[in-house]
């Protein structure tokens, strides 16, 4: 049974061609959260892509900016059905650390402060697709939202953008990772509205 | 010789575990060992799905995601949960 | 009675009225419900006609077959409390889940030990309820409520609770905001000193139930715990915020 509720229409949802189907367009930053928020310190923070070898490549925080900070200015879509359009980042593109790293394998688990998991193809992380994101609307990315820095990956649902970004880990095979373990979709591609596995 | 049969035989165990309100019953961590009702686990609601830690260690003990036609219920960080009889 | 099955129920809306400057007390006829013990709750499932839907949990006042009591506060930027509180109207449909919920929940005859109830706000609704399955079950264990809550004019079940109210039910309130004339504490935050005087002590071993913001109850439960109140008498319900 589904007894329409009389008056009711949920927030306003406009249809917006920049819109994937099923999303609504918000204005705030929503927080989505699945547990404590881990605190990160710029002068600690070690990132690290390891290859099918067990070769680690590290970089601090120093070394991560040394690589050179772009301005992106992207729409991000929540598999939680918000929307927000032309978001201002600055980040590092994936291209330059992946620069030196040697590797056969075609999928990579991200892997975060706080156990966070989520599984991509690493074609998605290359070719101007992918960044490691410190600053977001003109600040600082705050720790409720990834700080100091995250996975940003906006051509997927926003899950995919792992929030305490830590490491990226080459994977032979699609594993799942968090969300993926508990049905949500191993690619999600918000214009295909794959959600769900 | 070992009796080995297969899930079939669970129905009738299983058919009373999946009680209607499983908050009050008590369970372990897999990971620090607590034992505690389930309605004590630390819930996060706003993000794509249900997920309950251990109000001690953090340890992810169960997740709900709606999927739309179908529900995922993990319970992986549960070593045990006692049932009434 | 412990594991009743909760289900799914169209509610009529008999009445809807203010009960404080920012929540209504919705009353609602549900001819399947079973009733409910103290301290459970309900989702309550708004539809839109596009098939959108959305879902909210909220406590139950009430306790018996065929009639639901909701207190609901409007939450800023809220998206199903501002429709129940602003716009549902007396013969409304409305669906409901439940009851729901086995661990929050006070059952008459459970111990002559003293129950403590503590509030903070529209967190007073399953407190309420269990206040008044006591009293209708002649209960004799020793109720007491602590109810915080922002100037008088925020109390939800003014007069019920008051009536409530003789030798087995002791209701405190603390006022953070402003408190009614000739109240003899000023306004102000619930404090640990407050809490302790106005509370069962720990000798006495009182089962406590808290309900509030998250923020509200963590606090108070780390008071109780440094007072000397072992956590597992100490069961809480959360409903978010700050």
């Amino acid at each position: 049974m589904s007894l329409t509720t009389r008056g009711f229409s949920g927030r306003r949802r406009e249809p917006d061609d920049r819109l994937p189907p099923g999303q609504t367009l918000v204005q705030r930053w929503p927080v989505l959260s699945a547990g404590p928020t881990p605190n990160v310190h710029t002068d600690t923070w070690d990132f690290v892509i390891r290859d099918e070898g067990g070769t680690e490549h590290h970089w601090s925080w120093d070394q991560l900016l040394a690589l050179g900070v772009e301005d992106i200015t992207v729409d991000i879509h929540c598999v939680t059905h918000w929307s927000k359009l032309d978001m201002s980042w600055r980040g590092v593109s994936l291209d330059k650390l992946f620069e030196n790293v040697e590797t056969e394998d075609a999928y990579v688990m991200a892997r975060s402060y706080g156990g966070y998991t989520t599984n991509l193809p690493l074609e998605d992380l290359l070719d101007g697709q992918a960044w490691i994101a410190i600053e977001a609307e003109g600040e600082p990315l705050d720790p409720e939202h990834g700080g100091p820095a995250r996975l940003l990956v906006p051509h997927l649902y926003f899950w995919k953008s792992a929030k305490w970004i830590r490491g990226l880990t080459m994977m032979p095979t699609n594993d799942s990772g968090f969300w993926e373990q508990y049905g949500y979709h191993l690619y999600g591609d918000p214009w295909k509205e794959e959600r769900y596995s | 010789m070992t009796t080995r049969l297969d899930g079939n035989v669970l129905a009738g165990a299983l058919a009373h575990l999946f009680v209607p309100d499983a908050t009050d019953l008590r369970a372990r961590c897999t990971n620090c060992g607590r034992v505690a009702p389930i309605a004590e686990a630390v819930v996060y609601a706003d993000a794509p799905g249900l997920v309950a830690r251990c109000r001690s260690c953090d340890h992810v003990l169960a997740a709900i995601v709606d999927a739309g036609d179908k529900v995922y219920l993990s319970l992986s960080g549960l070593s045990a949960i006692a049932l009434p009889k | 009675m412990r594991h009743r099955r909760p289900a799914w129920h169209v509610a009529t809306v008999v009445e809807t009225r203010p009960e404080t400057p920012n929540a209504v007390r919705l009353v609602l006829d549900v001819p399947t419900w079973p009733g409910s013990e103290a301290g459970t709750h309900l989702d309550v499932r708004l539809t839109a006609p596009d098939g959108y839907q959305a879902t909210r949990s909220y406590s139950v006042a009430t306790s018996e077959p065929g009639r639901v009591v909701l207190g609901i506060d409007e939450l800023p930027d809220g998206e199903v409390s501002p429709f129940l509180v602003r716009e549902v109207l007396a013969g409304d449909e409305l669906e409901i889940h439940g009851p729901l919920g086995s661990y929050f929940v006070w059952r008459p005859g459970q111990s002559g030990r003293p129950v403590q109830l503590i509030a903070g706000g529209s967190g007073v609704v399953p407190l309420y309820a269990m206040a008044a399955a006591h009293a209708a079950a002649s209960d004799p264990s020793p109720f007491r409520l602590l109810y915080s809550v922002r100037t008088p004019a925020y109390v939800y079940f003014r007069d019920e609770l008051a009536a409530l109210a003789g030798p087995s039910f002791a209701v405190d309130h603390v006022y953070t905001r402003q408190a009614p004339p000739g109240w003899d504490e000023p306004a102000g935050r619930l404090t640990r000193d407050s809490l302790a005087s106005t509370t069962f002590a720990p000798h006495e071993r009182p089962r406590i139930f808290v309900c509030g913001s998250t923020g509200f109850v963590e606090t108070v439960v780390a008071w109780l715990l440094e007072l000397g109140h072992a956590a597992h008498d100490i069961l809480t319900e959360r409903f978010g915020g700050l």
